[in-house]
C-alpha cells in the first residue's frame, strides 16, 4: 500500500500535499524525498499543505514538526497551509500548537509569505 | 451499535479511528467532536502498538440514565501495564521517547476517562463522549 506522495516544484519552492492516514513507512520515505529535493534543486521554501488532513494527533504532529525542523537545518523555510477549523480546534485542545512553524491559510498565501521572506532576507523560523 | 477492532499493526489503528469517526457521525456528533473522538482512538490504538504490541479497541453506542446518547471506546491490551499511572497522565512524560502527550491530551478531549492497569497483566482505558442535547 505504498502510495506515492507527489512533490511539486514551483521555482525554488516545493509543494507537498500531505494525505490523511499517512503511515510510518510513507512518512519516512516522504521526509527522505523532500530533503533530497531540497538539496538537489536548491530549494528555498517548503509548503506542506494539510487541507485534506482530517486530524492531527501526536503522530502526525511529530511528523510535520520533524519535516519542518529537518528542512530548517538544511536552510529551507517551511510553511504549513490549509488547516481546517475543526483540525485547529481539536489539536490545540489536545495540546499541540506548532508554535515554531509558520502557517498560512492557503498554498497561495504560503507562497506569498515565502516570497516576502525571500525578498527581505528574513531567516527562516 | 458495537464495533470491535483487533489492533496488530498500524493500519488497524487507522481503521479504528476511521470507524470511530463514522459511528460518531452517525450518532450526530459535530465535526469537531468527531475529530476529538478520532484523535483519541488514534492515540489509544497507537499506544497499544507501542507498549503492548497488540490489543483491541471496542467502540459502542451508549445511553446514560438521563437518556443522553454517547460513544464509549475501550482500548485494552495484555501488555506490561503502567507502573506509575500518575506519571503516565502527566503532560510531557514519556517512557517511549514519544511526545508524552497521548494520554493527558486524550483526557482533555473526552468527557470521561478511566484507566485500569495491572503491571504484568495489561491496561484497559475507557473513554466517553456525550452528545450534547
Amino acid at each position: 500500500m505504498q502510495n506515492q506522495v507527489p512533490i511539486l516544484q514551483m521555482g525554488d519552492v516545493l509543494i507537498v500535499t500531505i494525505k490523511p492516514d499517512l503511515t510510518d513507512d510513507e512518512a519516512v520515505k516522504l521526509k527522505d524525498d523532500i530533503l533530497h529535493e531540497i538539496k538537489k534543486n536548491n530549494i528555498y521554501g517548503l509548503i506542506l499543505d494539510i487541507s485534506v488532513v482530517d486530524l492531527i494527533d501526536s503522530y502526525m504532529g511529530r511528523i510535520l514538526s520533524e519535516m519542518s525542523d529537518m528542512s530548517r537545518l538544511m536552510g529551507a523555510s517551511t510553511v504549513i497551509t490549509g488547516m481546517s477549523p475543526y483540525v485547529a480546534i481539536s489539536m490545540v485542545e489536545f495540546g499541540l500548537n506548532f508554535r515554531s512553524i509558520q502557517t498560512a491559510l492557503t498554498v497561495e498565501k504560503g507562497m506569498e509569505w515565502l516570497n516576502i521572506s525571500r525578498t527581505m532576507g528574513v531567516s527562516h523560523g | 451499535m458495537v464495533e470491535n477492532i483487533q489492533i496488530f499493526q498500524e493500519y488497524d489503528a487507522i481503521l479504528a479511528r476511521q470507524r470511530g469517526r463514522e459511528m460518531a457521525k452517525q450518532l450526530g456528533f459535530s465535526l469537531v467532536d468527531q475529530t476529538r473522538i478520532a484523535i483519541s482512538i488514534s492515540e489509544l490504538a497507537r499506544n497499544i502498538l507501542i507498549y503492548a504490541g497488540e490489543g483491541e479497541v471496542e467502540i459502542r453506542m451508549i445511553e446514560s440514565s438521563g437518556h443522553k446518547t454517547g460513544l464509549e471506546i475501550r482500548a485494552s491490551d495484555k501488555g506490561p501495564g503502567i507502573s506509575d499511572l500518575e506519571m503516565a497522565l502527566t503532560d510531557g512524560y514519556t517512557s517511549s521517547g514519544g511526545l508524552g502527550m497521548g494520554l493527558p491530551g486524550t483526557k482533555r478531549l473526552m468527557d470521561d476517562f478511566e484507566i485500569r492497569s495491572d503491571v504484568g497483566k495489561g491496561t484497559s482505558i475507557t473513554i466517553r463522549k456525550w452528545l450534547s442535547s
